[in-house]
This record gives structure tokens, C-alpha cells and sequence, in this order.
């Protein structure tokens, strides 16, 4: 290929090159200034370490907690559910698959609120629980709610990269190691797992974000007592316009995604875990 | 055989979970009572209510009009903007790659008000043309990751013998590219659609007064109580999606490659 050609296809990038400083870079530039200046355009950090009072470090902390559990917990479901999965025919694969993604088109929201149609005092769960004679249930409009929406919403974000990961593996792989004596657990510690991790690394970091920032599925489970930071940050910009505060805590938000990121980056190197 | 039955039902509880939910709006659409909390019979008057409904079809109306121009320009943008990525040289690809990951692995909320800002300082009026920027900005790396390995995949050479036998650039592309890659384009415009269509959070910063999408219509109906109307529009979205599903995968075609897209 010559030059002139190839100079010719760079340039064809241009509408996407200037589309993603714009929108991309611009931005998160913006969120930076002003997150770091106060209202008379003047550097500050208080904005940053505002982070540090009781309210929002409580907030903060309330999220990470929550976030981490939820985390574990799609983990745990969705790595038995991934290996099944990939154990079936190739036919049915594809189709269990989309059953997996299809509740995505049911309105997030609605599917949220639905919850709590079912989780509630004399909702449709406790309803069953007492026709069988068990104690109910209460947990709407706590902690736990919140962790259980945390769950619904992201589960299927762990599942897909832990199935892509597991579904890549050579079965000769297995085999050979099975012919060579291992047992159904040492293949699974010495063989299996290894290899899945880079989509174990990308279901966490699927979860794990979404689950620390988010402000809707506390707003509509936990019955706003609960403020997660995303919700801190949602009403500094819609209710209370402090934006200098909002962008400060952002930036918080930004590191955590960054540390993320980066231990994302130093498991898999080669970027095979990825959602598509 | 043991091992198997469990299996099943491990699937089959997680299953009820997902679907659960979904199950419960669609039922409570054919709820005779007002409250959700009550079953007032069956009926069938809120899809009869639905269609009188202004507001609701107005928001339909502004999702999937958002969803469809948003998916196509960023399909569009995405798709050329991978030639261009494949011929740079390996450090500004990761350079473009790394920006490109930004939207997809940050925070929504911090990309919503991040967009806020700057329509705010560049003094644009918030309504369908600010929603549209952001879900075509948030849209284009789901494209481009799914052309991408396409791309990668392809035989550069095919394309430079088309060129050598007197085909033009675009006439190249359309004819020897461009087919291959068409899985990978069609599966982005579908992602981008799909996360078009089911987004809240950037919208909810970056909508204006008296706009709403269905995502944003229903967050400001939550304190008042959803109207039924709702759970009869979402069902019937549901149902629909569902039937296209089952159609397509009737078909025996090359479905089974865009598996986890």
C-alpha cells in the first residue's frame, strides 16, 4: 500500500477524532476544572477533600461496601451458570445466551421497580412465604434491597464475559489433562480457572463500576435513606447545582475506576476478556 | 445424570430470577386496579389507554427516534473510524483505543454530567439534539469494538487486488470490505441501539425540561405511581423483541456467530 493511500484512510478518521476530543476529552477535562476551582474560578482542592466529610465518606463508604458484596455475589452465580452454559450444544448456546440479554429490553427502570412490587410487606414473595408457613421477608427499603437490585442489574454483565472466556477454552486442553491423570478438581484449579480469568477480571470490573456509582437502584429499592455516593453526586447537579462539589466528588469516583482500570490491566494483558 | 438434573435447576432458578420481574409488569399491565399493590381482575383497558395516552407515545416516539439516528450515526462514524484505527501506527492506535475505552469504562454518571458541562459552556439548549450527542457518544465504541476484530480479521490483499483490477477506493470497499465485516457492523448497530434504547443515567443529565424519553418519563412518575399505561407499552416492547428473537433464531443463519454480542 502506498503512502498517499494510506494517508488518505487516516484521514478518514477525522470525523471520529474530532468527535472524541470533543465529547470525550473536552468533558472529563471539564469535570477536572471544576472539580478543582471554586465558584470564582480559583484552584482549589476543597471540593476533592470534601469527600472526607462524615456525610459523604458515609456515602462513599455505604457504596463500596454494597458494591463489593454485589460483586461477589454475580461472581459467585455466574461462574457455575457460565460453565454450564458453555457446556451445552452449539445450538442451544446462542439462544440460552440471548435469553440471558433479552430482560435488557424490558425498561431498566420498570424491571427495578418491579422489585419492589414483589419484595414488598404484603408483596407477591411474601405472599408465597406465608402460604408455605415461613417467616416473611423485609427487605425493601434496606441494604439488602439494594444489593439484590445490584445483582439483577449487572448479573448478566458477569455471566457474558465469564462465558466468552470459558467458552474459548480447547477442550483437548482438558482432555489431555484428564488423559494425564488430573481429577474434576484439579482440572478445574489448574486448568479451567486460570484460563477464565480475563473474563473474570472484565465481569468484575462490568459489576463492580456500575454497582459503586449507581444512584437509581438506591433510589428506587433502598427508599432514599440510604444515600450511595452516586446519589451525593446526582443531587449536587440536579437539586442543589453546587457543580464544583459534584465534579470534586467525581473525581473520587474516577480514582476508584482508575485503580480498577489499572488492575485490570496488569491481569489481562491481552485485553481477551472483553465484553463482545 | 444426578449432576445434570442440578444443573437444570441451578439454570432454571436463575432464570426465575431475571424473569421475575419482567413477569410481574407484564401481569400487573393487565391489572384492573390502579395501585399495584391490589389485583383489581383482569383487563385489558390500559392498552386501550395507551394509545390515548399523549405523553407516553410522545416519550415512545422521542426514544426510538433517539435510539434509531443515534445507532445509525454511530455506526456510520464507527465503521470509517476503524479503517482509519487500522492503518495508524501501533502507539497513536492505543492512544485512540484508550480514548475509545473511556465511554464504555467509566462511570455513566460521571460521563452524564461530564456532558452537561459542556453543553452547558457551550451554551446549547438541553432537548432531543443535547440527548442525541451524548447517545451517539456513548454509542460509537460499541461499534467499534465489534468492527474492529472484524477488521482485523480481514485479508488486506483482497482489497489491493480489487484496486489493482481498476476498482475505485469505494467501490472497493463496498465490493471485497465491506461484506466482511458486515456481522461485526450489524451486531454494533444492534448494541447501540439496545444501550440507546435502555439508557437512563446520561439522558437524565442531558435531557431538558419538558423532553423525556420512556427511561426519563418513568424515573419522574416514580414518586407519583407508575401509570399502568407503562407496564402495557413495556410489555408489549417485551413481547415483541421476543417474537423477532424466536423468529431469527428459526432461521438457521449466521446468528450463531454474534453469540454474547
Amino acid at each position: 500500500m502506498n503512502k498517499t493511500e494510506s494517508l488518505k484512510k487516516k484521514l478518514l478518521g477525522t470525523p471520529y477524532f474530532i468527535w472524541s476530543v470533543i465529547f470525550i476529552l473536552v468533558p472529563l477535562g471539564m469535570v477536572f476544572y471544576y472539580g478543582l476551582t471554586d465558584r470564582s474560578g480559583v484552584f482549589t482542592l476543597a471540593n476533592v477533600l470534601a469527600i472526607s466529610t462524615p456525610e459523604h465518606s458515609k456515602a462513599l463508604w455505604i457504596a463500596l461496601f454494597l458494591s463489593v458484596i454485589a460483586t461477589v455475589i454475580c461472581l459467585l452465580l455466574a461462574y457455575p451458570l457460565a460453565m454450564i452454559l458453555s457446556r451445552q450444544k452449539n445450538g442451544r448456546q446462542s439462544f440460552i445466551v440471548l435469553i440471558f440479554i433479552l430482560p435488557m429490553w424490558m425498561n431498566f427502570l420498570l424491571r427495578t421497580l418491579a422489585w419492589q412490587t414483589l419484595l414488598e410487606k404484603t408483596g407477591v414473595i411474601n405472599s408465597i412465604l406465608e402460604f408455605l408457613h415461613l417467616p416473611a421477608l423485609n427487605i425493601i427499603n434496606t441494604p439488602y434491597a439494594i444489593i439484590l437490585g445490584m445483582v439483577y442489574n449487572f448479573l448478566p454483565f458477569m455471566v457474558l464475559p465469564i462465558y466468552n472466556a470459558l467458552s474459548k477454552i480447547d477442550i483437548n486442553v482438558i482432555n489431555a489433562a484428564r488423559d494425564l491423570g488430573a481429577n474434576g478438581l484439579q482440572v478445574f484449579l489448574k486448568i479451567t480457572l486460570p484460563l477464565s480469568i480475563p473474563g473474570i477480571i472484565s465481569g468484575i470490573t462490568m459489576v463492580f463500576i456500575p454497582a459503586l456509582t449507581t444512584f437509581v437502584i438506591s433510589k428506587l429499592l433502598g427508599g432514599s435513606k440510604i444515600l450511595l455516593i452516586g446519589n451525593v453526586i446526582e443531587e449536587e447537579f440536579t437539586q442543589a447545582s453546587n457543580w464544583h462539589l459534584g465534579s470534586g466528588l467525581s473525581i473520587v469516583l474516577m480514582l476508584f475506576i482508575i485503580i480498577n482500570m489499572l488492575l485490570t490491566a496488569a491481569f489481562d494483558k491481552d485485553g481477551e476478556g472483553s465484553f463482545l | 445424570m444426578k449432576r445434570n438434573i442440578l444443573q437444570k435447576i441451578y439454570i432454571a432458578l436463575i432464570f426465575i430470577f431475571l424473569y421475575a420481574p419482567i413477569v410481574t409488569l407484564i401481569v400487573l399491565s393487565f391489572n384492573g386496579s390502579r395501585t399495584r399493590a391490589k389485583w383489581g381482575g383482569f383487563t385489558l383497558k390500559w392498552y386501550s389507554a395507551l394509545f390515548q395516552n399523549r405523553d407516553i407515545l410522545q416519550a415512545l416516539f422521542n426514544t426510538l427516534l433517539i435510539a434509531l439516528i443515534a445507532s445509525i450515526v454511530s455506526t456510520i462514524i464507527g465503521t470509517i473510524a476503524c479503517i482509519a484505527i487500522m492503518n495508524l501506527k501501533k502507539k497513536s492506535r492505543a492512544i485512540v483505543m484508550g480514548i475509545t475505552n473511556i465511554p464504555m469504562i467509566n462511570a455513566e454518571i460521571v460521563t452524564g454530567i461530564s456532558l452537561m458541562l459542556l453543553f452547558i459552556s457551550l451554551g446549547l439548549r438541553f432537548g432531543l439534539g443535547t440527548i442525541l450527542l451524548s447517545h451517539i457518544t456513548f454509542c460509537i465504541p460499541y461499534v467499534i469494538l465489534s468492527v474492529m476484530p472484524r477488521m482485523q480479521q480481514i485479508n488486506p490483499y483482497t482489497y489491493e487486488a480489487a484496486l489493482d483490477l481498476g476498482a475505485g477506493p469505494v467501490y472497493g470497499f463496498f465490493k471485497v470490505v465491506f461484506p466482511d465485516i458486515l456481522p461485526g457492523v450489524l451486531s454494533g448497530f444492534l448494541m447501540a441501539f439496545t444501550m440507546s434504547l435502555d439508557d437512563f443515567i446520561i439522558t437524565h443529565f442531558t435531557k431538558g425540561a419538558g423532553v423525556d424519553t420512556l427511561s426519563t418519563k418513568i424515573y419522574t412518575e416514580v414518586k407519583k405511581g407508575i401509570k399502568p399505561e407503562m407496564y402495557a407499552l413495556s410489555t408489549i416492547i417485551f413481547l415483541t423483541v421476543l417474537t423477532l428473537l424466536f423468529l431469527v433464531n428459526r432461521v438457521p443463519s449466521e446468528n450463531q456467530e454474534k453469540k454474547g454480542a
